[in-house]
């Protein structure tokens, strides 16, 4: 079996290299200081995705911390590849039916250093498809927040790969693609906040329904295990989201620099409206809350980003805080399902507000490549929007329902069994600990040189059982 | 021979072992451990959520002593660990059947 895969995964590498080298001569029309930009801007957004698995690593318990971080991390290597094979092509090919995109990139064939003017006319064409590669790798880690502490390992990387392949690549060219329906009905998305925002947390959601809730869900205090953690996540997400949307303008100039303090601007009233809520509920503003509002704020500019100005974004950013506030931490509750880490919440919520908004306060005196807003007396663009939210949400729902129904018909169960789910994700998913308890350092460890593979996590009961730790004090 | 075993709060734990040494005792075991008693738990919110955590982080430590040391050893421990608010803890005393020095095979009051 493994040797048959093995066979196949070399024929096809040498199918590839084979194939016609691609058009590697620099044409003129490359602008040096935006292909500058875009590279730097792409590696902007790369970043965002160890941030984010920071940003969900610091929320769950400690024995599960690798299994989430893990999660993401596995997101970008699988999605690199995913992306060059076939990924790219889906989304950005030649149009099919207005619906998806042809197969003629596969394996990056024919995508060279020759601008693309369809979709940037500056750049080398392999430099627009490493920023959008980007966008890729992160929609599906934002999905992992709402399935985290439960999901089994194996059965989250096929869900992925399929994820990526029929639902990301699809709505991308839906949105981007030249001919994309969406597109052509006028709706504006500048970075992602519907192909990426609503698209993960609608996800998220049937996600969440699916798999059920985490064991001790009302019962034990699931609280985060490293906050300071998830600040440090949020910090690198709000860094890396410079890139998302100034770089989504795909030139070095004026619209970049818009989109940037806009982004900024939203970040910042998201988190005041976050923990003005907090101080109004509880009395206290918590990090937890304030970097919960900053990404909230930034969920909602990327939609509007190349389109509204800053007073706009202050409304729309604290606008964002309040409503995704209010669902996280009243409607959640009320619907019953267990969205982890609210990928829903906050991805789901803020994306459709985001995209909402931007039907409202858009103005072509920002970008004229754009639209106005119902705010400046175009109602169609709202109109638009909506279409756009609610197609997004029914195809991104029933796509993640099919292709769960089928890992699962696959697998047998999408859920760690309930003993591996108390033991935590990292020792039964992945062997390792990510925290030394301080029964190691005084002798109490289990095992130190195992020589059974099969042995570990059981050997490593007790040392989970006495992370209250003992210290031998002798005078 | 007597076991006190005794719950104090964390910051009190330099003080009170201090005070020990200098009286002369020799050996304790220490740990952290987590408890309830008439001191409330605490509030924390995450998201909005409320959570009443009701276990309080303690340390307790555990002597075994002679019986005539005991009073003496009580008294030591309610005075560094006192601050008159709830939540100073507790001292549970219990007798001891034996104790034995795993390298000298020493047992009872000279193996402690």
């Amino acid at each position: 079996m493994k040797k048959t895969f093995l066979v196949f995964f070399l024929a096809l590498l040498l199918i590839f290299a084979l194939l016609p080298a691609s058009a590697y001569a620099a044409e003129t029309a490359i602008d040096t200081g935006d292909t500058t930009f875009i590279l730097f801007s792409s590696a902007l957004v790369m970043l965002m995705t160890p941030g984010l698995a920071l940003f969900y690593g610091g929320m769950v318990r400690k024995k599960n911390v690798l299994g989430t971080i893990t999660q993401s991390f596995f997101i970008i290597a699988i999605i690199s590849v995913q992306w060059i094979l076939i990924g790219y092509s889906l989304a950005f090919g030649s149009d099919n039916f207005h619906l998806i995109g042809s197969l003629q990139w596969l394996g990056f064939h024919g995508v060279g250093m020759a601008p693309n003017p369809d979709y940037a006319a500056t750049i080398p064409h392999q430099a627009f498809a490493t920023f959008q590669l980007m966008f890729a790798i992160i929609t599906p880690a934002l999905i992992t927040g709402a399935f985290a502490e439960r999901m089994r390992f194996p059965v989250f990387i096929v869900f992925t790969l399929l994820w990526a392949t029929l639902v990301y690549d699809p709505l991308a060219h839906w949105v981007w693609g030249v001919n994309g329906w969406m597109r052509n009905l006028g709706t504006l998305d500048f970075a992602g906040g519907t192909v990426v925002h609503i698209s993960s947390g609608v996800s998220g959601l049937v996600a969440a329904y699916f798999l059920g809730k985490r064991k001790g869900l009302g019962s034990e205090a699931l609280v985060p295990h490293n906050i300071p953690m998830t600040l440090m996540g949020a910090g690198l997400l709000w860094f890396g989201w410079f890139g998302f949307n100034a770089g989504s303008a795909l030139t070095a100039g004026s619209l970049a620099a818009s989109a940037f303090i806009v982004t900024n601007t939203a970040a910042g009233a998201g988190a005041l409206a976050w923990a003005a809520c907090e101080v109004y509920r509880h009395g206290k503003a918590t990090a937890l809350g304030i970097a919960s509002g900053a990404i909230a704020g930034l969920v909602s500019i990327t939609p509007a980003s190349g389109f509204v100005g800053p007073l706009s974004a202050i409304a729309i950013g604290l606008l964002s805080g309040i409503i995704c506030f209010i669902f996280v931490s009243v409607i959640k509750h009320k619907l019953g399902y267990d969205d982890s880490l609210d990928a829903f919440g906050i991805h789901g919520v803020g994306g459709t507000w985001g995209a909402i908004a931007t039907g409202l306060f858009a103005t072509k005196s920002v970008n004229p490549a754009g639209a106005d807003g119902l705010f400046y007396g175009n109602p169609h663009l709202l109109s638009a929007q909506i279409i756009s939210v609610l197609a997004t949400i029914a195809f991104a729902g029933l796509a993640t329902l099919i292709i769960l129904k089928v890992v699962k018909a696959i697998f047998g169960s999408i859920r760690v069994s309930e003993e591996d789910e108390i033991l935590g994700l990292d020792l039964t998913q992945h062997g390792e600990d990510a925290y030394d308890s301080s029964a190691y350092e005084t002798g109490m460890a289990y095992i130190t040189q195992s020589t059974s593979l099969n042995s570990v996590p059981k050997a490593a009961i007790p040392r989970t059982a006495s992370s209250s730790g003992s210290v031998i004090c002798e005078n | 021979m007597k076991k006190l075993e005794c719950i104090i709060r964390p910051n009190k734990l330099d003080e009170i072992s201090d005070a020990l040494n200098l009286y002369g005792i020799q050996g304790m075991t220490v740990s952290q451990v987590m408890g309830c008693g008439l001191q409330k738990g605490r509030r924390e919110v995450y998201r909005g959520t409320v959570y009443d955590i009701h276990l309080l982080p303690k340390i307790k430590i555990e002597l075994v002593i002679p019986d005539n040391w005991v009073d003496d050893i009580i008294k030591i421990i309610r005075e560094k660990a006192n601050t008159g608010e709830i939540g100073d803890g507790k001292i549970f005393v219990s007798p001891i059947e034996n104790a034995i020095r795993i390298r000298t095979g020493e047992q009872g009051n000279s193996a402690i």
